[in-house]
């Protein structure tokens, strides 16, 4: 390896994507795999690769949440019981994905290391709005891949520094971003979670009535989509959940997570539905 | 017919290297030193925005003097180089061994390459999975990189100062206690240094993964005013 040096007109700039193809490591993987996958898919069903299903974000009183549960499906099969589809984006921001998890998981550490190289790079970090278009270009390179199956949709949440409030981000496959108000949930379990929000939802939730209800949710989600993992209380895995605020990201101890899933469970076993 | 003339390659090496540390010594010196939670760094900078010390990667800082368009050219290179590394392979394969040999690399090849010399001279500082397994490469203009112990001194009047600061220094002192030795040794006798004279930065344990943190003027201007008297 060499000293990454380059003249004036050549410069990437703050450009991670760009400057990996500037220095012939090529395009990010999920970018250059799309044509090799244009044929391979012929072979290759979609639904044999690994699948994320659902995530769910909500807005409180001091932040906003992002939740997802455990599941990768492929097909039929339980691909990964324990995989983790929600990440800190950077210390502001988070980013859950629904989709292939293969080109989710590449496009989300990809989205990572832009964000503090931007920081690095220029010595301040980018505004939220910068953050989420940023995510939007890489979906829209992903949409070779999306129109052969291979579809990744995240959704995207952090704490805005200027107006002093969570935001929710939602996208669609060609890198459509749509903002939204107080709650949003995508995935194959996503109408499940958000009717049950929606239905449960008021302003002003504090953080342990908003793990509270994102955790329910899910778990709707779970009881209607057989692609969507339920509390596993056999195996002890629980969703991931996590809030962002004006102290940063923090992502709910397990432990927390595990009680809250347990009373929410007794809660529907005590006068819940019986279908 | 004109003939070029002919000058001992001894007589270009010296002439660059005068040059060079011309151009270092006109700036402001800058200390890195060893204390009981990381790695400090310290130096002497009125400007709050054009950094002399930033962050490389998780557990590396960047240091510089001399020219600024230039130490920045090798800081942006050094993020490049890190963020690639670890993005590739791993984020614990991210060394600062391997960045300060690149950049000897460099600044050697263009020591003897080019026409001007860069008259930079850059400190590469790790942060250890224990306080005495970080590192200190001091790299100079014309590529010789020094590993250091415990402390070392860049820049304009790096003698004097580290002098100054090699009576002062003891092992694993805390970060008060270093900045304060730090700021007395980059002044000297004649003249003190006040909080916004300064940049200081820290690579510390106990940040979680990405180790660095600018040392805010408010935290400064406690731990300085005291140093005055």
């Amino acid at each position: 390896m060499n000293l990454p040096i380059f003249g004036v007109s050549e410069d990437p700039g703050p450009n991670f994507f760009k400057l990996l193809g500037s220095l012939d490591h090529g395009e990010p993987s999920f970018l250059k795999a799309s044509q090799t996958l244009k044929n391979g898919l012929e072979q290759v069903q979609s639904s044999d690769v690994p699948h994320g299903t659902t995530i769910v974000a909500i807005r409180f009183d001091e932040g906003v949440l992002i939740a997802g549960d455990r599941r990768a499906t492929a097909g039929n099969i339980i691909a990964d019981r324990r995989i983790e589809k929600v990440y800190p984006a950077d210390r502001y921001s988070a980013v859950g994905f629904a989709g292939s998890a293969g080109p989710a998981m590449e496009m989300v550490k990809l989205f990572q290391v832009q964000l503090e190289h931007y920081e690095k790079v220029e010595g301040v970090t980018l505004s939220l709005e910068g953050k989420a278009n940023q995510l939007a270009q890489m979906i829209r390179a992903n949409l070779p891949m999306a129109m052969q199956g291979l579809v990744v949709v995240p959704l995207f949440v952090g704490w805005d520094k200027e107006s002093l409030k969570g935001r929710i981000f939602n996208y669609d496959v060609t890198g459509g971003r749509y903002e939204e108000v107080d709650y949003y949930a995508i995935g194959s379990g996503g109408r499940e979670a958000q009717a049950y929000v929606k239905f449960a939802y008021r302003n002003q939730l504090s953080r342990q009535e908003v793990v509270r209800l994102s955790l329910r949710s899910l778990f709707e989600a779970a009881q209607e989509d057989s692609a969507t993992g339920g509390p596993d209380f056999m195996r002890g895995i629980y969703p991931v959940v996590a809030t962002v605020d004006e102290n940063g990201y923090e992502r709910v101890s397990e432990d927390q997570v595990a009680e809250i899933s347990k009373e929410v469970v007794n809660e529907v076993a005590q006068g819940g539905p019986r279908q | 017919m004109s003939m070029p003339y002919y000058v001992a390659p001894e007589q270009v090496m010296k002439d660059r290297a005068d040059y060079a540390r011309k151009g270092i010594a006109r700036g402001r010196a800058l200390l890195g030193t060893l204390y009981d939670q990381g790695v400090l760094i310290c130096a002497e900078n009125p400007s709050r925005s054009l950094h002399k010390i930033s962050e490389i990667y998780d557990r590396i800082a960047f240091a510089g003097v001399g020219k600024y368009n230039e130490f920045d050219q090798l800081r942006v290179a050094g993020v490049r180089h890190a963020d690639t590394k670890g993005y590739a392979y791993s984020r614990h394969d991210v060394d600062a061994r391997s960045l300060a040999n690149i950049y000897a690399q460099y600044l050697g090849q263009v020591f003897t390459h080019e026409m001007k010399p860069m008259e930079v001279e850059i400190l590469v500082a790790e942060l250890g999975p224990s306080i005495s397994e970080s590192q200190l490469y001091h790299i100079l203009y014309d590529g010789t990189v020094v590993d250091e112990t415990n402390y070392c001194v860049l820049g304009g009047d790096a003698e004097a100062v580290l002098g100054r600061f090699s009576t002062l220094f003891e092992s694993s002192w805390s970060l008060e206690q270093a900045i304060k030795a730090s700021v007395k040794a980059l002044a000297g006798p004649d003249r003190g240094l006040l909080a916004n004279d300064l940049e200081v930065a820290v690579l510390s344990q106990g940040n979680g993964r990405r180790t660095f943190r600018r040392i805010s003027q408010e935290e400064l201007k406690e731990i300085v005013t005291v140093t005055k008297e």
